[in-house]
C-alpha cells in the first residue's frame, strides 16, 4: 500500500508538528508514505469563495502529484472534502474521479482502511474535541446532532485508545467554530464571536487542550486564546495520536 | 396573455422531468395504551384530558369544573341540559362571549394530542376558536396512534371546513415564553369517552 | 426598515457591538433547536418522514404544472374565487381590488411570508387600507416598525421590556410591565376588537391540495381562523410551490413542520379550508413573484420545496449571532440567502457569503434541502455574473497563480511569509481583520516541506 501525503499549505508553513506527526503516526502502522513536494494546495481557499473557475491550475497539480498513489491522506477534513466534492479535470477525468473515491481524512483512513485498535500513545490530560464541520457532515466522520440516528465518532474513537486522555464533554458538542476560509475576515464580527463562544464552551467544561482533525478551526480558536492570554492549547488530533509516552 | 397563461406556461417550461411520488411510509409509530399516550402529550401542550363512563358523568363533571358560567353551548344532544337552546344560526360574532363550548371530535391522535373536528360538528365553524373555553369529547377506541392513520380515517372524506385542534390557544412570542389563550380558548378540556 | 446599502456583515458587525444581547439571541434560538431535537427525537422514522417529504416536493416540482391546474379547477368547484399573479405588484394590485369592490378599507391578516416579500401592508397602507397583523409576534414589530427578524418568531430579536414599551405606549398597559402573560392578554382584548369589527381576512397558505382544492393554514394562536371565521371576504394568498398532491400527504408534513419549527408535536390549529362559509367570499390568490425562474435553475430548485419551519435559522450558527435583519430580506438565515440571490441577484450578492458552510441547516431541513451545497454553487454564479469585489477578484487570481506554480511557491519567500501576506482565507481587501481580535499563528523555524527534505529522504 502507497500513501500520498497531503499536507495543506499552511499546516505546511504554520503547523508542521501537525504534519510531523501524521507522517510518523503513520509510519509506526506500518504504512508506506510519501510527501510529493511539488504539491501546494487543494483549491478551496478559491473555490469556497465563489472562484472555483480559478481552481483549474490546482486541479491539475493535484492529479500530478497524487495520482499514483493508492491511497491519498491528509490531516485536514476539509481540505479532504474540496478534493472528494470538486476535484475535477477535462484532460484527466478518470484520474480525479479515482482521486475522488481514495482520498482519505487521517482519522478516517485510520478507522477504516487500517482498522486501527490500538495505539501507544498517552496524553494524561483533558481534552476537548472539536467537531470539525466539514469532517462531521462533510465526510460523515461522526453522527451529527440533528439527525435522529445512532451516535458514532471516528476520531473519539482513537482519543479513547489513548491512555489518560480524559476527554470532556461539550454544552454544543458540533456548533461551528466560526472559522469558514474567507468567512473570518468577511464576516469579522461573526466569526470572532464563534470562534470564542467555541472556545468558552472547552474552557466551561475544564479543557486543557482542544483538539480536532482540521487545523483551520484549531488556528482560529488558537488565535483568540492567545489573544485572551489563555494557558489552554491547541493541538492537532495526529500530536495526541502520536503522544510519546511521558 | 394572461398571468395564468403564462405562468403556467413557464412552469411547464422550466419544471424537471417527472418523478413519482414516494411509496406510503409503513411501521409508522404505535403506542401499547393510545389514550394514555394522548392523555400525557395533551398534557404537555397544556389541555386536560380525563376518562369518563358515561354521559351522565361528563355531566356532572361539567357542572362542577364550569359552575357560575352563564353561556355554554354545545352541538352534542345528550347535554342539552346544561347548554343554550338554538344557538347555532346566529352571526358568528354572537357568540364572543361564549363562556364554554363543548363539541364532539371525529377522532384524535395520541401522539400530538390533536383532535380532528369538522363544521358539522361546530355547529359554525368559528366556534371552537371564540369560546373562551373548549370542551372536546372523544370516544376512547377513536384515539389513533399517529397521523398516518389519521388521515386514512378522514380519506375522501367531504366537508367545508375541518381542523385539529391540539390543545388551547397559545402563543410564545414573547421571549419564548410560553403563554396560554392568544386569541382563543383560555384552556381545552377533553373527555375521553369509555 | 431602511438598511440604506449595508451588507450583512456590516449589519451584523452592527449587531454584534451589544454582546450580551447576542447571547442572550444566541441562547433563545438554540433553546428552539433543543426542543427541536427533543421532538424530532421521539419518533424513529423521523429520517424516514425527512425522505419521504423530500420525495413527495421533488414530484410536486416536477408535475407542477398539472398540480395547479387541478387544484385550481377543484378550488373553482368549491366555491373559491382563483386569481394567479405574476409577480409581487399583481399580488398586491389583486388584494386591493378585492377590497374596493367589498368598500373595505380595514382588515386583519394573519402571519403570511409571502405578503412580507410583497410588501402587501405599506402598499395597501399606501392605498389608504389599513392592515393589522394579528399574530401577536407580528402585531409586535408592526407596532415598532420593523420587519420581522424570523418567519416563525417574527419578534424573536425583542425583549419583553421593550415590548411592555411598546405596550405602553400603544395599548395603554402599566409602564414598566414587562410581564409575557400580562402583555399577552392585553394583546388578547386589543386583537378580539379588531377581528370583531373588520369584514376582511387576509391568511397565508401551509399547504393546498391539488386532489381536493382545499387548503390548510397552521397557527398556534388561532388567528387565521378567528380572522377568517368573523370575515365576509378571506382572502388567502400562496405561492405556487405550496401544493402537495394528495391530502393523505398532510400526515408527513404536519408531522414533521411543528416539530421542526418549535419543537411542539403539531400547531395547536391546522385548518382545512374546503369551501367558503355561507355568505362569505373566499378568494385565493397563486402567486409567481420569481418561483418559475428559481424552477427553472437546476441547482436552486430545491429551495422550493421550503416549508417555511424556520429551522434552518435556529441551527444556524451565524443567523443566531447576526440576527434576522442582517439578511435585509423577508426571509432571513439560510433559506433566505439561497431565495433572496434569485430575486435580484446584485441586490443579495452578500448573502451567499454570509455562512461557513457549516451544513447544520442541511441536516434540520424537514423537506432534505441541500441548503449549504447551493450557498456554495450560489457563490460561483454570483462571481461568474460579475458581483464579487473587484479587489478580491485580483487577489484570487494573483493566488491562483502562486498556488498553481509550486517553484513560484515555494521560492515566494522564507518560511511563512508568503502565506503571512496571502494566507488564502486572508485574502481580502481587509487584511487586518484576522488581528483585530485574534493572534496569528507563530512562524515556526521550518515548514514541514523543508523538515522533510533533511529528515525523511531515506
Ligand atoms: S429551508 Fe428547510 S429548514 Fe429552512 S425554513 Fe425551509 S423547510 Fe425549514
Amino acid at each position: 500500500m502507497t500513501v500520498g501525503l497531503f499536507i495543506p499549505c499552511y499546516i505546511d508553513q504554520f503547523y508542521p508538528n501537525a504534519a510531523i506527526a501524521t507522517l510518523k503516526l503513520l509510519q509506526k502502522l506500518g504504512v508506506k508514505v510519501s510527501y510529493p513536494l511539488q504539491q501546494t494546495c487543494c483549491g478551496q481557499p478559491m473555490a469556497n469563495s465563489g472562484f472555483e473557475h480559478l481552481t483549474t491550475g490546482c486541479n491539475e497539480l493535484f492529479i500530478d502529484n497524487f495520482a499514483a498513489f493508492d491511497y491519498i491522506v491528509s490531516p485536514s477534513g476539509s481540505c479532504v472534502l474540496h478534493i472528494k466534492d470538486h476535484l475535477h479535470s477535462d484532460g484527466q477525468a478518470e484520474k480525479a474521479s479515482c482521486i475522488r473515491k481514495k482520498v482519505y481524512e487521517l482519522t478516517e483512513f485510520l478507522t477504516d482502511i487500517l482498522k486501527v485498535e490500538k495505539l501507544t500513545a498517552r496524553f494524561p490530560h483533558k481534552v476537548g474535541m472539536h467537531q470539525s464541520c466539514h469532517g462531521q457532515r462533510g465526510l460523515m466522520m461522526s453522527q451529527m446532532t440533528e439527525l435522529v440516528a445512532p451516535p458514532f465518532s471516528k476520531p473519539r474513537q482513537l482519543l479513547n485508545m489513548v491512555k489518560d486522555l480524559e476527554l470532556v464533554e461539550l454544552s454544543r458538542p458540533d456548533e461551528c467554530c466560526g472559522f469558514g476560509g474567507t468567512f473570518c475576515v468577511a464576516e469579522e464580527a461573526v466569526s470572532v464571536k464563534m470562534g470564542k463562544d467555541r472556545v468558552a464552551d472547552h474552557l466551561h467544561h475544564g479543557a486543557q487542550y482542544i483538539t480536532a482533525a482540521d487545523m483551520s478551526c484549531l488556528m482560529h480558536m488558537e488565535g483568540l486564546l492567545r489573544r485572551q492570554n489563555s494557558q489552554v492549547k491547541v493541538l492537532h488530533i495526529a500530536e495526541i495520536l502520536n503522544a510519546e509516552e511521558v | 396573455m394572461s398571468s395564468r397563461a403564462q405562468i403556467l406556461a413557464r412552469v411547464k417550461e422550466n419544471q424537471p422531468t417527472l418523478t413519482n411520488l414516494p411509496a406510503d411510509l409503513t411501521g409508522m409509530v404505535q403506542y401499547p395504551d393510545p389514550v394514555a399516550m394522548f392523555g400525557s402529550v395533551l398534557d404537555g401542550i397544556g389541555g386536560m384530558m380525563y376518562r369518563v363512563k358515561d354521559y351522565e358523568e361528563l355531566i356532572s363533571l361539567v357542572k362542577t369544573q364550569f359552575a357560575g358560567l352563564e353561556r355554554i353551548i354545545s352541538t352534542i344532544p345528550e347535554l342539552e341540559e346544561l347548554t343554550e337552546k338554538d344557538w347555532q344560526d346566529l352571526p358568528p360574532h354572537s357568540y364572543e362571549d361564549v363562556d364554554v363550548a363543548i363539541i364532539k371530535a371525529h377522532f384524535g391522535v395520541a401522539e400530538n394530542a390533536a383532535l380532528w373536528v369538522t363544521e358539522s360538528l361546530m355547529g359554525q365553524r368559528v366556534i371552537p376558536f371564540i369560546c373562551q373555553q373548549l370542551v372536546i369529547v372523544v370516544h376512547k377506541k377513536d384515539i389513533l396512534s399517529n397521523m398516518q392513520e389519521a388521515y386514512q380515517q378522514i380519506s375522501n372524506a367531504h366537508y367545508g371546513f375541518g381542523t385539529f385542534i391540539a390543545g388551547p390557544s397559545k402563543t410564545a412570542d414573547i421571549e419564548q415564553s410560553l403563554v396560554l389563550g392568544a386569541h382563543g380558548p383560555k384552556n381545552m378540556t377533553v373527555f375521553v369517552l369509555a | 426598515m431602511i438598511k440604506g446599502n449595508k451588507d450583512h456583515a456590516a449589519l451584523a458587525d452592527i449587531f454584534n457591538q451589544d454582546e450580551a444581547r447576542v447571547d442572550w439571541h444566541d441562547e433563545t434560538l438554540w433553546f428552539v433547536r433543543a426542543k427541536r431535537d427533543k421532538a424530532a427525537n421521539t419518533l424513529s422514522e423521523w429520517e424516514a418522514l425527512r425522505e419521504n417529504a423530500a420525495q413527495i416536493k421533488d414530484n410536486v416540482l416536477s408535475n407542477l404544472h398539472d398540480y395547479l391546474s387541478e387544484f385550481e379547477s377543484n378550488a373553482q368547484k368549491n366555491g373559491l374565487i382563483v386569481h394567479w399573479a405574476a409577480d409581487a405588484a399583481a399580488h398586491n394590485q389583486i388584494v386591493l381590488s378585492i377590497l374596493k369592490a367589498k368598500e373595505i378599507s380595514k382588515m386583519v391578516k394573519s402571519k403570511s411570508m409571502l405578503t412580507e416579500e410583497c410588501h402587501l401592508n405599506e402598499y395597501l397602507h399606501q392605498n389608504g387600507v389599513e392592515v393589522i397583523d394579528t399574530d401577536l409576534g407580528e402585531r409586535i414589530v408592526q407596532l415598532a416598525e420593523e420587519p420581522p427578524s424570523h418567519i416563525v418568531l417574527p419578534c424573536i430579536h425583542k425583549k419583553k421590556e421593550e415590548i411592555g414599551e411598546l405596550f405602553h405606549e400603544h395599548l395603554g398597559t402599566p409602564k414598566g410591565a414587562s410581564d409575557p402573560k400580562l402583555l399577552t392578554a392585553a394583546a388578547r382584548i386589543h386583537l378580539r376588537e379588531k377581528f370583531l369589527t373588520r369584514r376582511a381576512a387576509i391568511t397565508g397558505v401551509n399547504f393546498a391540495i391539488a386532489e381536493t382544492g382545499e387548503f390548510v393554514v397552521c397557527t398556534n394562536e388561532g388567528n387565521a381562523d378567528m380572522g377568517a371565521h368573523l370575515s365576509e371576504v378571506h382572502i388567502a394568498c400562496m405561492g405556487i410551490e405550496k401544493i402537495i398532491p394528495k391530502r393523505a400527504n398532510l400526515s408527513v408534513f404536519l408531522r414533521l413542520l411543528a416539530r421542526s419549527a418549535t419543537g411542539q408535536p403539531i400547531t395547536t390549529y391546522s385548518s382545512h379550508f374546503r369551501t367558503p362559509r355561507k355568505g362569505q367570499e373566499m378568494h385565493l390568490i397563486l402567486v409567481d413573484n420569481g418561483r418559475t425562474q428559481q424552477l427553472g435553475r437546476a441547482d436552486f430548485r430545491n429551495s422550493l420545496k421550503c416549508i417555511r419551519c424556520g429551522a434552518c435559522m435556529n441551527t444556524c450558527p451565524v443567523y443566531r449571532r447576526s440576527g434576522g435583519h442582517s439578511y435585509h430580506t423577508a426571509i432571513a438565515g439560510p433559506i433566505g440567502a439561497i431565495l433572496a440571490p434569485n430575486l435580484n441577484m446584485k441586490q443579495y450578492a452578500d448573502l451567499p457569503f454570509a455562512s461557513t458552510l457549516c451544513g447544520s441547516c442541511t441536516n434540520v431541513c424537514p423537506v432534505k434541502i441541500n441548503i449549504h451545497e447551493q450557498l456554495y454553487k450560489w457563490r460561483q454564479v454570483i462571481v461568474k455574473e460579475g458581483y464579487a469585489d473587484p479587489k478580491k477578484t485580483m487577489a484570487m487570481k494573483a493566488m491562483e497563480f502562486t498556488l498553481s506554480h509550486p517553484s513560484v511557491y515555494r521560492n515566494a519567500g522564507k518560511t511563512g511569509r508568503w502565506l503571512m501576506k496571502n494566507m488564502p482565507f486572508l485574502v481580502n481587501n481587509k487584511l487586518n481583520a484576522w488581528y483585530t481580535q485574534r493572534d496569528m499563528p507563530a512562524v515556526p523555524q521550518q515548514s514541514f516541506s523543508e523538515w522533510y527534505k533533511k529528515n525523511n529522504n531515506e
